[in-house]
């Protein structure tokens, strides 16, 4: 069973999201999709400064089989993408939800609805995992 | 509906994660990917290979049906037990299946091909048959497990009696034989020691649970794929197929264009001789992050373009790795188009590991 911290919010592609104390937003993927994914052996995240927009691909994580595209959950502009997943990309693997994180965003705009954690285990338990 | 191996429920119960591969559901992964991989280099891994085709062909001409269906020489088979590689040609030379050949005696040969290509390996064997006398006997009551690494000669000899398992640790490479319930190979494809078994189906789970208890470790076919790279050896229908040739696939070598024998498919390669061979199968290494993944566009400068055929993360070299058909003309330094973005790659000649070692600095 895949761990789904409760103080976290997610997306349906398997985003999760942390609002830090200063008010950027630390999005990783989550336990269940590091799990699907399999080793992860590279990961290319997004530089400071780079505009997103929700739903679009902001990252990229491959696995030994396959790439897989991370989709920006939310409206603003990169602060920091992690720069330890350079030589360490296992870390997603082992520590989902915190050396794992991909990238840090400034919010603005306006923001799409996110899932609670009840609602993205729900939304696992449906996809059969 | 997919086949299934006799070791399906095995694999469903191990918690394997289960893909289609050639019409068989098939274990990709138990676990750890990686760790399956470092397994077979480092000690040993077991894998169902029970979705490969054994065919039995029988008969007085089976020899020289053969050397008329087979590139690769089978004169070459002259001990009983020992095994041959090679290709089953169409008359443009294109490959219709890469295969093992044993020579078990003048009337019986046994050919082991690709999940993917069995029914038309059998129809192409039968269609050729009947002029030479020749039974074609698909042996689908065998389930077939290879065990591979540095530890799995050991680790099978293990679950034999004594004088069984003299006779299956004096097997040399690319020999086989039949002991007791098991024809066992020295054979594999991941570029580690180890033998091939070949059993009736109602006894592979109890040898795949020995195997376990031994300390062997269940491999899937996702660590088969990056073992098999690593090893330089191509995949029937990513590294070549019909609408490709032996010369151009890095498969010269088993060939055999011995004076006056007429097997399919050599007319069309002497002739591919003469004009030349445009294209050839390289090992690229990247020298970038990233990872080389099949169909990506090479670009070999002058000489122009080719493509990636298989592409891998080597977990041994822990850099990503290619197999790739480029222009014969292309040099030792290429780029590749990862993702949209032009990655240097150097061309190398595979294999990129052997028995554990990197072979490309």
């Amino acid at each position: 069973m895949s761990k789904v911290p409760s103080d976290l919010k997610y997306t349906r592609t398997h985003e999760w999201l942390r609002t830090l104390p200063d008010g950027t937003v630390e999005v990783g993927i989550t336990d269940h999709a590091q799990h699907a994914l399999g080793d992860l052996v590279f990961v290319e995240v997004p530089e400071a400064g780079r505009k997103v927009t929700p739903g679009e691909p902001f990252a990229v994580v491959e696995s030994v089989k396959a790439a897989s595209d991370v989709y920006a959950p939310i409206s603003g502009e990169v602060t920091e993408g992690n720069p330890a997943l350079a030589s360490a990309p296992e870390t997603i693997n082992t520590d989902p939800y915190g050396g794992g994180w991909l990238a840090r965003v400034r919010p603005s705009g306006a923001q799409g609805a996110l899932l609670t954690a009840a609602e993205y285990e729900k939304l696992t338990a449906e996809e059969g995992n | 509906m997919a086949r299934r191996t006799p070791l399906f429920a095995v694999h469903q119960a191990a918690g394997a994660r289960i893909v289609d591969f050639g019409g068989w559901d098939m274990p990709l992964q138990y676990g750890s990917l990686i760790a399956e991989h470092h397994a077979v280099r480092r000690a040993a891994g077991v894998f169902d290979v029970s979705h490969m085709c054994v065919v039995d062909l029988e008969g007085d001409q089976v020899r020289p049906f053969l050397l008329k269906l087979f590139a690769n020489d089978v004169s070459k088979l002259t001990t009983p037990g020992k095994a041959l590689y090679g290709c089953l040609l169409n008359e443009r030379g294109g490959v219709i299946d890469d295969l093992i050949v044993y020579y078990l005696g003048e009337r019986w040969f046994r050919a082991v091909v690709n999940a993917g290509t069995r029914d038309k390996d059998l129809a192409w064997f039968r269609r050729h048959a009947e002029p030479f006398g020749v039974t074609v006997r698909e042996r689908d009551d065998l389930a077939m497990l290879a065990v591979q690494g540095p530890e799995a000669r050991a680790r099978v000899a293990g679950l034999l009696s004594s004088a069984a398992a003299a006779r299956a640790l004096a097997l040399g490479a690319f020999c086989a034989a039949q002991i007791d319930e098991w024809f066992i190979s020295r054979t594999g494809y991941t570029g580690e020691d180890g033998f091939e078994i070949m059993l009736p189906a109602g006894g592979a789970q109890s040898l795949w649970h020995s195997l376990g208890a031994a300390g062997v470790t269940p491999c899937g076919l996702g660590a088969r794929d990056t073992l098999r790279l690593e090893a330089g050896m191509n995949l029937y229908g990513n590294d070549m197929d019909e609408s490709t040739n032996p010369l151009e696939s890095g498969l010269a070598w088993t060939v055999a264009l011995s004076a006056g024998r007429a097997f399919i498919g050599r007319e069309a390669l002497e002739a591919l001789r003469v004009r030349g061979i445009e294209r050839k199968l390289v090992g690229l290494v990247l020298e970038e992050r990233g990872v080389l993944r099949a169909h990506q566009r090479v670009l070999a400068g002058p000489a122009g373009q080719g493509e990636i055929t298989s592409g891998t993360f080597s977990p041994t070299l822990e850099r990503s790795i290619a197999l790739a058909r480029i222009p014969a003309a292309a040099g030792e330094q290429v780029q590749v188009d990862v993702r949209g973005k032009l990655l240097p790659a150097r061309v190398v000649k595979p294999p990129f590991v052997r028995h554990g070692k990197s072979l490309v600095g």
